[in-house]
């Protein structure tokens, strides 16, 4: 058995490099092939260490990811600090982490910096009040207005006679720009109170009556009310397919792309678009989400590496139905992550990286 | 070595924005499109707040250390200091929490009682001003009662005996006596509760509110030390340097405070001499 898996494993490398090439060849670019002395070559094996740092609205999802991968990888070290989004993707830029937690979009000089965006998960930003509040239902125009400092009793709003305490998050957060984006009014809204953590946003609104605030979805617990937005409620199902209106990527960054780096990192990345990883993300209250690289006729050259160049072979559909039938192993969802896995125990990283 | 490290980190802002962009303007929108980076209003709230809080808290500190020196038995002395290293002792976090979950829905109770159908207040929920006063009142108070205690207490008898010598009542000992000789020490008491109550970020962040604003009591504010604390996390580029900045600005302004109070203090011992 063993031994007709490693053939298949050979078979396949040589297969998928024969598109890759079949693939550029059609585009009229020529792809430099080089080797590259910045991939690093660990074995997983022998133990490795992840270190992450970065936004504390993924403290959740973080934890229960790196905890449950050092069950599975024992020899493997993951370390969570929670700095911060932009803190987190400082420490990747200047090599002092390996991923950088972001609850928000890459912003361009980051990009510009070398920093590469991989979106793990997809978040719900719930709305909150007070538990003693009547209104469970707004809309998002009524949303809008509360934060514009429009409405400003909840009597307006079919509830008590209650001034409405307007809870935020500071400038910077992820959680902020995230919300206000989402309303289209950055940087307009009235807030009464800033306040720096999510948790100290759910204490703030958990004791004050008549209070509203927002928080990452997978947050809210018993000690407050969370609302209802144009009648849907934050639940992964509903982030995940769009109905809930105020969502947002939780992003994990890498410097350079997934495959350039080493190789507990890349387990790490398998292990969190696996079935497995899925499972888990959706335990924090979070919905599942796979990389959105998307080719671009104006990319005239590979950009970034054959890991890329694999989601878009994967994408066009070229190798989707032939892949499956030949390595049964491969699941639908997660497919070229399992695939890339592969080809790295093949050793093919090791040997050559395309670099444009 | 500080000095230096907070002016290569602070300064490069001034530059870039014009020291009146920063320090006189009102708008502070470090992450808007068009950001603006005004702390006017940051600066104006740390300094009402920490007068605020002096105020409140060093007359009751000096008239405890009063107590504590001179009127107070021994055994009741002792019970009083405990209490007093014990209020010292309390982590600031701590005071923030307590002020959180019991002086925040007291302040918001009267604050839905003053502003009730007022058209133009923005509810703050209780987090305000006035709540942050209060909780600096009470965190600066052990360090005053304590360098103050030291200072009257090492005031010569003779003076006091001689002051009584002369038919002076007790109260008029005191008050005309002891304390304007032990004034200097006095003194240092208040610059340090100054420090601390400029210096306080944690327990001042849990309970002002945070929001920008003028300093009024029941508003939401934000002081110099929570602008950093809250977003430093999350800042990037110019907004750290601001940040920074703001640091500077903090720094300055306690470099003031001991020199301008230290100088006035000793201009007056002069003159008494």
């Amino acid at each position: 058995m063993k031994g007709n898996a490693g053939l298949g494993r050979v078979v396949l490398c040589g297969f998928v490099l024969g598109l890759l090439v079949h693939c550029i060849g059609s585009n009229g670019d020529i792809l430099p092939i080089q080797k590259r002395g910045a991939v690093k070559t660990e074995d997983t094996r022998a133990g490795g260490k992840v270190v992450m740092a970065g936004s504390t609205a993924m403290e959740k999802l973080a934890d229960i990811l790196a905890e449950s991968f050092m069950e599975d990888y024992p020899n493997v070290t993951v370390t969570v600090e929670f700095t911060g989004s932009s803190a987190g993707i400082e420490s990747v830029l200047q090599g002092r982490a390996d991923i950088g937690n972001a609850s928000r979009g890459l912003r361009e000089e980051e990009i510009a910096a070398g920093a590469v965006e991989n979106v793990v998960a997809i978040d719900g930003i719930a709305v909150i009040t007070h538990f003693s509040n009547r209104v469970s239902h707004l809309t998002l125009p009524q949303l809008t207005e509360i934060y514009a400092g429009r409405i400003r009793n909840w009597r307006e709003l079919g509830g008590a006679d209650e001034p409405i305490v307007v809870v935020g998050r500071e400038a910077g957060s992820g959680t902020r720009s995230t919300f206000e984006e989402l309303l289209g009014m950055a940087d307009q809204c009235a807030y009464a109170n800033e306040i720096d953590s999510s948790g100290a946003v759910m204490a703030r609104v958990a004791a004050t009556p008549g209070a509203i605030g927002y928080v990452s979805a997978d947050i809210p617990d018993a000690t407050v009310q969370v609302m209802a937005l144009d009648d849907r409620l934050p639940t992964p199902s509903q982030v995940q397919d769009g109905s809930y209106p105020l969502r947002r990527p939780f992003v994990m960054v890498t410097d350079g792309s997934v495959i350039q780096q080493s190789a507990s990192v890349r387990e790490f990345f398998a292990y969190i678009w696996s079935d497995e990883g899925k499972r888990l993300i959706e335990s924090a209250g979070l919905a599942a989400a796979f990389p959105d690289v998307t080719w671009k006729p104006e990319h005239t050259r590979w950009k970034r590496s054959v890991y890329e160049a694999y989601i878009i072979l994967h994408r066009r559909g070229r190798l989707q139905g032939r892949m499956a039938q030949r390595h049964g192993g491969i699941r639908s969802a997660g497919s070229f992550y399992d695939l890339c896995i592969l080809l790295d125990r093949c050793g093919f990283y090791d040997n050559a990286v395309y670099d444009g | 070595m500080i000095t230096l490290y907070m002016m290569a980190n602070g300064l490069p802002a001034f530059f870039k924005l014009g020291i009146k962009e920063i320090l006189f303007c009102t708008e502070w929108k470090p992450t808007a499109a068009s950001p603006s980076f005004g702390i006017l209003y940051i600066i104006l709230t740390s300094a009402a707040g920490t007068a605020a809080a002096v105020v409140i808290s060093v007359p009751v500190a000096v008239l405890t250390a009063v107590f504590l020196a001179e009127i107070a038995p021994e055994c009741l002395a002792r019970i009083v200091r405990a209490a007093v290293e014990l209020l010292a002792g309390i982590p600031s976090v701590i005071y923030g929490l307590l002020g959180l979950m019991i002086l925040n829905p007291l302040m918001y109770r009267a604050e839905q009682k003053i502003f009730r159908g007022s058209e133009q207040h923005q509810f703050s929920g209780g987090a305000n001003l006035l709540t942050a006063v209060l909780v600096l009142a009470v965190m600066i108070l052990p360090t005053v009662i304590h360098i103050s205690e030291t200072a009257i207490r090492s005031v010569p008898a003779q003076l006091k005996a001689s002051s009584l010598a002369l038919g002076a009542s007790r109260v008029q000992t005191i008050f005309k006596v002891v304390l304007p000789a032990a004034r200097p020490g006095i003194v240092t008491a208040v610059v340090l509760g100054v420090g601390r109550a400029l210096g306080e970020a944690m327990a001042v962040g849990l309970v002002s509110g945070g929001r920008v604003n003028i300093p009024l009591p029941f508003s939401s504010v934000r002081f110099l030390t929570t602008a950093i604390v809250s977003e430093m996390g999350y800042a990037g580029g110019l907004h750290r340097q601001v940040l920074f900045t703001i640091g500077l600005v903090l720094f300055g302004f306690i470099m003031a405070v001991n020199a301008v109070i230290g100088g006035m203090f000793a201009q007056n011992d002069g003159q008494e001499e």
